[in-house]
């Protein structure tokens, strides 16, 4: 039964052997360095380690949007590097969420069309119902009442919370979150943690970077990343046990 | 979500730089439009002014034809031709030859190929009594032109006498009291009065004029002629009466000429004359024209591409700064599954708009002071005249394909953007 499930159910993220290299003036940067790991539905991951050490690289290579030098990476079973870049990028637009540290929001859409703008992608899929999933996830995160403000009226939390409710529009089975509380205050992480912790437990994965003790503790389980190799990675196996069985 | 929600949205919010490429192209579109309008009415003034030229020659060489026309036939026939063995002294002595000629000479002159005169009239005169009113009467047959074989038909220059009937000069009809329609005799033979001439003050006053054929007969001539009149042809050369004279003598070489009438003949000329100067007049005028339209090409020729080249830098400037400055937008939109075609077309339909609405914008202005400058650039020219509803959608579509251009490679440099790229900096 339990082997059926996972045929069935792929791992959100299933990596093998990924290397990543650099060739600059300097010399050659091994960025990312034999790592393999799986990420299974409903997983918080936290991604931590010191700077430099790759985390960036690995989250970019996990989106579908940079291409690991060696190695296999599945993103619900599938490889996107084997798609052209429209292709991945239609990919990327059904399969991942991403939440910068940044926000980036764009200055001059309000906050619905902030939310919307994954959606021209495909102008096939019905507005309405992607208004109405834009409209309840921005209640949801408790800023249904500022639809029509340009990211820069809003506060920092709230920003952050649109950058969420963007990269959750499509209901994607992965999202990746580069130090999405790093320019937030403790209360605001809280709030956006929460919310990722939502997501997760409603049968999304997420992977987070963070430097954040607070936010590591938020994740269910971490990897430790230094020097571009994982040097260790809590995904109890009990966790995953716990959470399949 | 669409993308003209996108496209305009950004537009607003980025104000100042797609007013800088819509104005850049409304610039351009004014001053391509102020070069053609200008080289045009240049154009459309010169060829006003030469069709003005040509009317007005038109209009002079009429009157000097007629003119001519009028000295030719104040002239008369201005040709003698008479037969060879007559003692010329004697025409100039009585005013007409004594010796005869067959008349079929001037059907064999006009069945020739004869070039240098026209207007053919064979005539016989002789000055006689007048029996029945003891008067002495200068008797001219006449019997109509002859027409030339080889010639158009013109309008001939005497009437023939009808047979039966008499004119008659001034000095006659009005001392004998004669009207015309009264019966006279001559000769014994009855005749009527067809015209009574006014008075001309020569020996035609006292001249009797009759059907060739009648004269003829009662002169006992018959088939016989003392002179053809002709009118030479309008012949450029000098020794008109030399190049005449040759060319008869190849076709009756049994006859002499003179001429009469030199001085008028030669004004006449020296209008033909002007007429020629008026026609190089108008040919410099017009060679003129083209050749300052050409140099207004040629100025045209390198003034508008340099105008559309600043243009399109400028608008591929401005579109440069817009991706640069929207790089981060674009990663993250790449990022979230964006394509790169729409990413392109957000750019390139930004730099369209802008091309489209700068055109109407350089429309819009060059129409409003086109007749503010009408008089000083455009040569009082009307716009209708220089501009045609061509050239305006020639601009509304040419502006926008030309934005698009430009912006062409800015904007594929935003579509390919990697996102990677761009994300890691974050
Ligand atoms: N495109 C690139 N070209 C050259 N070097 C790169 C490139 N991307 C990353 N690197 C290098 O790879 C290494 C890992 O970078 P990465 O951004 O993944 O680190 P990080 O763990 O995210 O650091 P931080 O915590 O500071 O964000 C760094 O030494 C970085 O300079
Ligand atoms: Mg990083």
């Amino acid at each position: 039964m339990y082997y059926a499930m996972t045929e069935a159910r792929h791992p959100a993220v299933k990596a093998r052997g990924l290397h990543k290299r650099f060739v600059t003036a300097e010399g050659e940067v091994h960025a990312v360095n034999d790592v393999s790991f799986e990420v299974q539905a409903g997983d918080f991951v936290a991604l931590h380690g010191p700077s430099g050490c790759g985390k960036s690289t690995l989250l970019l290579m996990t989106g579908a949007l940079l291409s690991p030098g060696e190695g296999i990476i599945e993103i619900a079973g599938k490889n996107p590097y084997e798609l052209n870049a429209e292709g991945r990028a239609t990919f990327r637009a059904a399969h991942v969420g991403f939440v910068f540290q940044q926000f980036h929001l764009i200055p001059y859409l309000d906050v619905l069309d902030n939310v919307l703008v994954g959606d021209l992608v495909s102008q096939s899929v019905d507005d309405v119902s992607m208004r109405e999933r834009a409209h309840d996830l921005l209640e949801k995160f408790n800023i249904g009442h500022r639809l029509h403000h340009v990211p820069s009226k809003l506060s920092i939390g709230e920003q952050q919370r649109v950058a969420l409710a963007r990269a959750l529009l499509r209901a994607p089975e992965l999202v990746l979150a580069d130090e999405p509380t790093g320019n937030l205050d403790p209360e605001n992480s809280e709030i956006i943690l929460q919310h990722l912790a939502d997501f997760a437990d409603e049968g999304g994965a997420v992977i987070m970077v963070t430097h954040d003790d607070r936010a590591r503790a938020a994740a269910k389980s971490s990897m430790h990343l230094d020097a571009g190799r994982l040097l260790e990675s809590d995904q109890g196996e009990s966790d995953k046990e716990e959470g399949d069985s | 979500m669409n993308l003209s929600r996108l496209v305009t949205r950004e537009i607003s919010h980025r104000k100042t730089n797609f007013f800088l490429t819509l104005a850049g192209v409304a610039l351009a579109v004014t001053c391509v439009l102020a070069t053609l309008a200008a080289m045009r009415s240049y154009d459309l003034n010169s060829d006003r002014i030469i069709a003005k030229m040509e009317a007005d020659t038109q209009q002079e060489m009429k009157q000097l034809e007629d003119d001519i026309r009028k000295t030719m036939k104040g002239l008369g026939f201005n040709i003698y031709i008479f037969p060879k063995d007559q003692d010329m002294s004697e025409v100039y002595d009585q005013g007409y030859a004594s010796k005869t000629m067959p008349e079929e000479y001037a059907t064999t002159l006009a069945n020739s190929k004869i070039v240098t005169v026209n207007h053919l009239l064979p005539s016989l005169t002789q000055k006689l009594e007048w029996p029945e009113k003891k008067r002495t009467v200068i008797l001219i047959g006449v019997r109509g032109e002859v027409p030339l074989a080889h010639r158009d038909p013109k309008s001939p220059l005497i009437d023939p006498v009808k047979k039966g009937d008499l004119v008659l000069g001034y000095e006659l009809h009005r001392s004998l009291d004669l009207k015309e329609g009264d019966e006279l005799v001559f000769k014994g033979k009855k005749f009527k009065l067809g015209k009574a001439y006014p008075e001309r003050g020569t020996k035609d006053d006292i001249t009797m004029w009759m059907n060739l054929s009648e004269c003829q007969e009662l002169l006992g001539k018959q088939g016989q002629i003392n002179a053809i009149q002709a009118l030479e042809c309008n012949c450029a050369t000098l020794d008109r009466l030399g190049e005449i004279r040759a060319e008869l003598m190849q076709i009756l070489p049994d006859t002499q000429i003179t001429e009469t009438g030199s001085t008028a003949l030669a004004r006449a000329e020296s209008r033909t004359k002007a007429k020629a100067t008026a026609e190089k007049q108008i040919a410099a005028a017009k060679s003129h024209r083209t050749q300052s339209s050409a140099e207004r090409e040629k100025f045209a020729g390198i003034l508008l591409p340099i105008v559309l080249l600043f243009a399109m830098v400028w608008i591929a400037m401005l579109s440069l700064m817009n991706v640069r400055e929207r790089v981060m937008e674009i990663g993250v939109l790449r990022a979230i599954g964006v394509g790169s075609k729409i990413i392109l077309s957000a750019f390139l339909s930004r730099a369209v708009l802008a091309g489209l609405l700068g055109a109407i914008a350089g429309v819009t202005a060059f129409v409003i002071t086109y007749p503010l400058l009408k008089e000083r650039f455009f040569q009082g020219v009307a716009m209708g005249d220089v501009l045609a509803g061509s050239d305006w959608l020639v601009a509304l579509v040419a502006a926008p394909v030309l934005a698009a251009v430009s912006a062409w490679l800015p904007s594929l440099m935003a579509a390919q953007k990697d996102p990677a790229d761009v994300l890691r900096h974050d």
